[in-house]
């Protein structure tokens, strides 16, 4: 059976006694409708010309995985940040593991989308904001039609959380290939802060497709920065879909640190509702072999006197492809509107490839929004030069490369989350610098 | 300390160096002077160890050992130093991290454990206030938007630090003001021993005056053509190279 079908038809095979608003069992129903009409999004589409999914979908997954599956702390503990104080919601092929998480429900609600979605005080919450960022493209709505378990974050109003949230969904791979699109919906409430490292995580080299969705809210005056952090197994899929909606005054940064996986598709898409909105979208991709990363941004500046701003770079070697498509939307009421993006690339490889395609549709007068995209090689010169000072070539490659991809860290406010990414950079170059930049 | 024998090299096909012959021992200075394009900056790279020269012909050995097989890195770790004539800037990386890097780096290829971080410091402020270089200043991304001074300053900075057998300075004079080529000059002279030896790559005579060479040497057309004393400097600064290219038949 075709992924579809056995999707479609797992769809009308629900357990249905997982008591939910009816307004949800609704949105489920009209998900499947779009699945099910739209499919798998192909190459003739405009959004997915340079990504194909094509050997992704055609294979067989297990949809339902059997759970329960018992993993110890030590087997997994190095894709935490460990030496961090922290919460912690964890899954394991999709089902909740209480004993590797932390959450709480004291003064603030950190813990899991299926308590939200069943309890009655979640309810007001629930019809407030879940599926409100998300939109209806088809990938998006198969994961609205099976979505029940993911994370769920509410800061209330004028709270600070004092530690950052992990979220960490591990794949065991105990079943052959796995199928799991997890839900994530945070909630920060007027002049609440929050910080949330996000990791899908194979424990295992058998095939894994990950189609989550994450929505976030930033309400008037919230703090809100997330960091992505991707360094899967090299069959590992992940197809992401991350929607901000930002009111007033909000300050929302989503920084994505893409190292391994085979294909990865980030799909980030803002949204400024309100006036002073400040968004930030940064990224640092380094691949190589066969591996793909494509980041689609969507920013929908719709008030006026908001900024926006995009760095993404990108150190591609090996035959790995990726995929730049930035888009910014400024509509006639957003006057005043900043908006800045630049993507830079490196070609460490004859045979890897960039595709990146800005996208600027301004409808205001009144606007500041430039753009910039490079693609280039490691500079010779400055190779030579540091190799003259004693500095073997491939130490010196990773220094260029730190050099290169450095002013996207320096907005990473844990200390130990850039100490890791370091170490993670150091890693996939394969050298060992005694510093940190 | 250098031998260098008849060598050639060339890039892209077309030959710069025609048969160079050249020994420089412990405790010398040598200058290599010469018109544009006559291959100086070549000559340098070459020794350093730059790939995009093909070296065709002859040898080169630094102490017995030959170069032609090494990398440059191996060639640094080995005590062999380029000050560039336009050195590369590299945002992003500081000047302490670099050499701090650079030294380690050498250290590691010698087979040597990492430098104590006080003797590092310790090093660090003594070199640089022999080239009067302010303590800001080594917090700054590796020459990004140094002016022509401070970038040759920074050169002979990352040479104290290092401390190469056989140093080249590659039209350090260059962009220079008096003062700066005095600071530069004076930096040199003080690193100058009887274990070390000194390249001194320059198209005029000025430099000359502050560190003074042992010999000089004009190259033209990929080959030295005429060696002497530190008075060839002067007559060469007097009479300028065209006397020297009539001289040659090419």
């Amino acid at each position: 059976m075709e992924l579809k079908e056995k999707l479609l038809s797992s769809f009308w095979g629900l357990d249905s006694s997982v008591e939910v608003a009816e307004h949800i069992n609704d949105l489920r129903g009209d998900a499947i409708k779009v699945f099910e009409q739209y499919g798998f999004p192909s190459k003739k589409q405009e959004a997915w010309k340079y990504t194909s999914l094509n050997k992704i979908v055609n294979r067989d997954y297990v949809l339902e995985p059997k759970g329960d599956i018992a993993v110890d702390f030590n087997q997994v503990k190095k894709y935490f940040l460990h030496d961090l104080d922290s919460y912690a919601i964890v899954f394991i092929d999709g089902v909740y593991s209480a004993h590797l998480s932390q959450t709480t429900h004291d003064g603030m609600d950190i813990c899991l989308l299926s308590a939200a979605l069943t309890k009655p005080r979640f309810r007001a919450i629930i019809e407030n904001y879940f599926n409100k960022a998300a939109n209806s493209e088809s990938m998006v709505s198969l994961n609205t039609a099976f979505a029940s378990e993911g994370a769920f974050v509410y800061i209330p109003k004028h709270k600070s959380v004092e530690k950052p949230i992990q979220i960490i969904h591990f794949s065991t791979g105990n079943d052959s290939a796995l199928l799991l699109q997890p839900r994530n919906l945070i909630i920060a409430d007027e002049n609440a802060h929050v910080q949330i490292i996000e990791r899908y995580q194979s424990l295992s080299s058998h095939p894994v497709f990950t189609n989550v969705v994450t929505e976030i809210f930033g309400e008037k005056r919230s703090q809100i920065d997330y960091y992505k952090v991707q360094n899967d197994f090299e069959d590992a899929s992940l197809i992401d879909h991350t929607f901000i909606n930002q009111e007033t005054e909000s300050n929302c940064s989503v920084h994505t640190f893409s190292f391994g996986g085979k294909l990865i598709r980030n799909n980030l898409n803002f949204s400024q509702n309100g006036e002073h909105v400040e968004s930030t979208l940064k990224g640092i991709t380094i691949i190589g072999e066969k591996q793909h990363v494509d980041h689609s941004t969507l920013v929908n500046h719709n008030s006026p006197n908001c900024e926006s701003h995009q760095d993404y770079k990108g150190i591609f070697g090996d035959q790995s492809t990726g995929v730049f498509n930035g888009r910014i939307i400024v509509d006639k009421l957003a006057q005043k509107t900043n908006a800045f993006q630049a993507n830079n690339n490196i070609l460490i490889s004859d045979k890897a490839t960039i595709n990146t395609k800005p996208q600027l549709e301004i409808f205001a007068d009144d606007v500041k929004c430039s753009h910039g995209c490079t693609v280039g090689q490691l500079d010779e010169d400055a190779l030579f030069y540091m190799r003259t000072r004693g500095i073997p070539k491939k130490e010196a490659q990773a220094l260029l490369t730190y050099a290169f991809a450095n002013n996207v860290l320096e907005t990473v406010k844990i200390p130990e989350l850039k100490q890791r990414i370091n170490k993670l950079i150091a890693n996939k170059l394969g050298v060992n610098i005694g510093f940190n930049l | 300390m250098l031998k260098i024998k008849d060598l050639h090299a060339s890039i892209d096909e077309k030959d710069i160096l025609r048969g160079i012959n050249l020994e420089i021992k412990a405790g010398e200075v040598h200058a290599i002077m010469g018109p544009n394009g006559s291959g100086k900056s070549t000559l340098a790279s070459v020794i350093a160890g730059r790939e995009d020269y093909e070296v065709t012909k002859g040898a080169i050995e630094l102490s017995g050992q030959p170069l032609e097989e090494l990398s440059a890195e191996e060639r640094a770790h080995l005590g062999i130093f380029l000050s560039f004539q336009y050195p590369v800037e590299i945002p992003g990386v500081s000047v302490t991290n670099f050499i701090k890097t650079a030294i380690n780096e050498s250290r590691k290829g010698k087979g040597l454990e990492d430098m104590p971080a006080n003797e590092m410091l310790k090093k660090i402020k003594e070199k640089s206030e022999l080239l009067e270089i302010d303590r800001k200043f080594l917090s700054r991304s590796l020459n990004d938007g140094f002016s022509g001074g401070e970038k040759k300053r920074n050169e002979i900075f990352q040479m104290a630090m290092l401390e190469p057998k056989l140093a080249i300075l590659d039209e350090t004079d260059s962009g220079l003001d008096i003062d700066a080529m005095r600071i530069v000059a004076d930096g040199v002279n003080t690193l100058k021993n009887a274990d070390n030896a000194i390249v001194v790559i320059t198209h005029y005579q000025r430099l000359l005056d502050y560190i003074v060479p042992d010999f000089v040497h004009v190259l033209y057309n990929g080959r030295i053509v005429k060696s002497g004393g530190k008075e060839l400097a002067l007559e060469l600064e007097a009479k300028g190279y065209d006397w020297i290219k009539s001289d040659v038949t090419v």
